[in-house]
């Protein structure tokens, strides 16, 4: 994991001492509160429904047990005893006060965190695929790269009032497991036929109202260019992105409006103009941080572990739990467990402070110190051993955060909707509920296979419900919550917007249309055919006709 | 209105005239009436220009060199184009003053430093507001961030430095 | 707020504190943290008075994103939110009954008033 040099702290301790005193003058009235709104956002602070809301950076996705014990504590003193993950792999507490911010921000300066650019029209907090250094497939380990550009990104003098805000992801692998073409950028790893390492960058994805797929305006970036380029794609944007509308400042209009290929010829103007060479890192910088996400110091295991085997035979709910949570170590012996937090009728994404110390214990004792938040709003222990895997996952089991539902249709991504949000147009939580009681049943869940349901209380997506198998967005008609399903999303490589039913349901509707749904799938699929790949091949007039069954059927 | 530099409050010897007319030492013209006023100046009056911030970079780059001043305007303290306008302008060679013109506040002191500009002019009702002081306390809040060929004290160089020096 | 774009009778007024971000609704005197207490206007002249209280609260940094909220009475005469999210909003999240105004709960610092 990445350390904090002498420079890093002092940054990190030197914002926070600014924020305290921008807390001051907006009281005494020197900054107004249009004013103090971004200074407060690009410190993760919203003003929510029924509270100050704290948005807390977790770059990459990547912990220590030191730091979420420290976000446990967080949770008890300031908040009320629980947080949420997000699909942005943050942390958000729902209960701060804004006179207890510097403080907590303190508090997470002691270890090495910070709530810089969680929120803002700036570039927020990077993310990367919750397996790097985990997957076989891996052609790089992509947190170094996410690692630079959040430093290069933090406080940046040209870009912390851009039009909008800016995400960016990166992924090692060929299997995309960040979501990278729904970002403002992109950036895949990959190697050219030379064998040299360098980026894929792709432009103007995006969720929210006008869902985009990105566009790739380089097919490979030297990596020894990349802070360069990325600062002519930004400047591009802050002179060029529309900012007459709030709801067509993304990048993705941009890109959208003036052409890719336009957009692609501005940004190599841009970056031919500049001067490369002085605004890169070194490559003993770049080294420098790599060197902080060398392999831990694995053991060298045999291909079977013969306790792993024996355990799964004697305990069934442990079998299962292996079956359909763990994903393959690239080295053999050890595997990456996900831990589930979407037990059925709980808030997906929760987890309160005692559980997080259980996770804590479970990251040292097993994981090499080391937890990964997932874009799904799950914790992975990224590497350990098949021998330990049964004692993990009794732990798991007291902590009653032993959920087999990784990947399958009750592992809902869900955002915190009207019941927090202040700019949610209906609640996704009850829905999320109501839906994981509804598949509530172990061995039908399992037959059901790999399904994504994303749920999001408002046009602004954040719980991604375009890109879900089945997505869910929250609307207000006629002062009711109504409820709009969509089909065929793809947050994977094939990216794909999933595609309207129909017309907006009744929450208590939901339910029913999501198992006809589900049934018709079951009916028409072929031997081992999940259920994105029968909706691509069936279309969408199958299940058309069920969300008609449920708008006519009897009340 | 008031205007300030990194050492505190400036008294300010440009004078507004658009299109150029007026009998100062210093005028301040608009983008259209740039070339008559440049190349009407036999006096050896100084010529400063205020922009716009949707002004491209290609119309006043063929003239950077005989520009003192050029004042880019500020419509809002969220609107950041001024700032690449700015680091796009010293990138092309612009010696003299730049100017930020328009509601920005004391905490975006710093970046409009590091972009290049050298002075900042405020309404007199935001001056009340946010004292001189809290300006000058805010441009030095945070000692050294992290880009490069945005001022001289960046954490990059000092790592570099500090590996030269092999602490 | 223009007498025009002001929701239908009656209303009352709420924000969120500035520093402790509680949601608080005007008494007519004081901000509150309990619905019960929120001043009831009935007529265009009382919501004039609101709209005033709102003006100076925000003028004078005590609390922030004030509006008016129209609102039905109950049968014990209580103001009652008619949208549902100023509902959840002066209750608590409706997924989590023990959290928030409706489980008695308040981040208001009663010093900072």
């Amino acid at each position: 994991m990445y350390r904090y040099d002498e420079f890093d702290a002092r940054f990190v301790r030197e914002r926070v001492a600014q924020f305290r005193d921008q807390v001051a003058r907006r009281l005494d009235g020197s900054l107004t509160e249009d004013e103090f709104k971004p200074l407060r956002l690009k410190n993760g602070v919203y003003l929510q429904l029924h509270a100050y809301m704290l948005r807390i950076a977790i770059p990459y996705g990547t912990l220590s047990a030191r730091q979420l014990r420290q976000l446990a504590l967080i949770g008890e003193k300031y908040d009320r005893g629980y947080g949420h993950f997000t699909t942005r792999t943050n942390m958000q507490f729902n209960w701060p006060r804004l006179r207890d911010v510097p403080e907590i921000l303190d508090l997470l300066a002691d270890v090495e965190m910070h709530c810089i650019q969680t929120s803002g029209n700036c570039i927020r907090n990077v993310t990367a695929d919750h397996f790097a250094g985990v997957a076989a497939d891996e052609v790089e380990d992509p947190r170094p790269t996410a690692e630079l550009i959040r430093q290069w990104s933090s406080l940046h003098p040209e870009f912390d009032y851009l039009p909008r805000k800016f995400k960016i992801a990166v992924t090692g692998s060929p299997q995309d497991r960040a979501v990278t073409k729904a970002h403002d950028i992109g950036l895949r790893i990959l190697r050219n036929a030379k064998g040299e390492i360098g980026y894929e960058v792709m432009v103007g994805g995006g969720l929210g109202r006008t869902p985009m797929i990105a566009k790739t305006i380089r097919a490979f970036l030297p990596k020894a260019e990349l802070l360069a380029y990325l600062e002519a794609v930004l400047r591009v944007y802050n002179l060029e992105g529309r900012r007459d509308n709030k709801y067509k400042a993304r990048v993705k209009i941009l890109v959208h409006e003036i052409g890719a290929e336009k957009f692609t010829q501005l940004v190599e103007d841009e970056y031919a103009r500049l001067d490369g060479p002085s605004i890169v890192a070194d490559p003993q910088e770049v080294a420098r941080i790599a060197a902080y996400f060398a392999p831990p110091a694995y053991e060298k295991l045999p291909l079977r572990s013969t306790g792993f085997d024996a355990a799964k035979t004697q305990n069934r709910a442990f079998a299962t739990w292996a079956s359909v949570n763990l994903f393959p170590h690239k080295l053999t012996g050890y595997a990456a467990a996900t831990i589930s937090l979407k037990n059925i009728g709980e808030a997906p994404g929760d987890v309160t402070s005692a559980q997080m110390r259980v996770l804590a214990d479970l990251a040292e004792k097993y994981s090499f110190d080391e937890l990964r938040i997932t874009h799904a709003q799950n914790v992975v222990l990224p590497h350990v051993k098949q021998d330990d895997l049964f004692a993990v996952w009794q732990a798991l089991v007291a902590a009653d955060l032993a959920s087999a539902n990784a990947g399958l249709i009750t592992d809902i991504i869900a955002c915190p909707g009207l019941d927090y949000c202040s700019l949610a147009t209906a609640r996704s939580i009850p829905i999320a509920q109501a839906l994981a009681q509804r598949f509530a049943d172990q061995e039908r869940q399992i037959e059901i296979g790999e399904l994504n349901i994303k749920i999001s209380g408002c046009i602004n997506a954040c719980a991604h419900h375009h890109v879900g198998h089945i997505g869910i967005l929250g609307l207000e008609k006629s002062g009711k919550e109504s409820y709009q399903i969509t089909l065929g999303g793809d947050a994977t490589l094939n990216a794909a917007i999933g595609e309207r039913l129909g017309p907006g349901l009744d929450a208590e509707d939901v339910p029913d249309t999501i198992e006809r749904i589900v049934e018709v799938y079951l009916q028409h699929r072929k031997a081992g055919e999940p259920f994105i790949d029968a909706v691509r091949r069936l279309g969408l007039e199958p299940f058309k006709a069920v969300v008609q069954e449920t708008l006519h059927a009897p009340a | 209105m008031p205007l300030l530099d990194r050492n505190g409050a400036k008294k300010d010897v440009w004078i507004i005239s658009d299109d150029g007319s007026a009998d100062a030492d210093h005028i301040l013209v608009s983008v259209a009436h740039l070339k008559q006023a440049l190349s009407g100046n036999g006096r050896g009056r100084r010529i400063g220009v205020a922009i716009a911030n949707t002004v491209k970079l290609a119309e006043l780059e063929p003239h950077l060199s005989e520009i003192d001043l050029v004042s880019i305007a500020f419509p809002s303290h969220g609107d950041g184009r001024g700032f690449s306008i700015a680091k796009q302008l010293r990138h092309a060679g612009f010696k003299g003053t730049l100017r930020a013109s328009g509601p920005l506040i004391a905490d975006q002191f710093a970046f409009a430093l590091a972009c290049g500009f050298d002075e900042i002019e405020v309404s007199s009702a935001h001056a009340a507001r946010q004292p001189i002081e809290q300006w000058l306390k805010a441009a030095s809040s945070i000692s050294q961030t992290y880009q490069r060929g945005f001022g001289a004290h960046n954490i990059l160089d000092a790592r570099r430095a500090a590996r030269a020096t092999g602490k | 707020m223009t007498a025009a774009k002001r929701p239908p009778l009656p209303v009352i007024l709420l924000a969120n504190d500035l520093l402790d971000g509680e949601v608080v609704f005007w008494t007519g005197r004081v901000w509150s943290d309990r619905p019960q207490e929120a001043l009831i206007a009935r007529d265009e002249a009382g919501a004039a008075l609101l709209e005033a209280a709102a003006a100076e609260a925000l003028a004078q940094n005590k609390v922030v994103d004030a509006y008016l909220v129209d609102v039905a009475l109950d049968g014990e005469g209580r103001a009652v939110p008619r949208h549902y999210r100023e509902k959840i909003k002066t209750e608590g999240p409706s997924v989590r009954r023990d959290l928030g105004k409706q489980a008695g709960q308040s981040n208001l610092v009663p010093t900072g008033h």
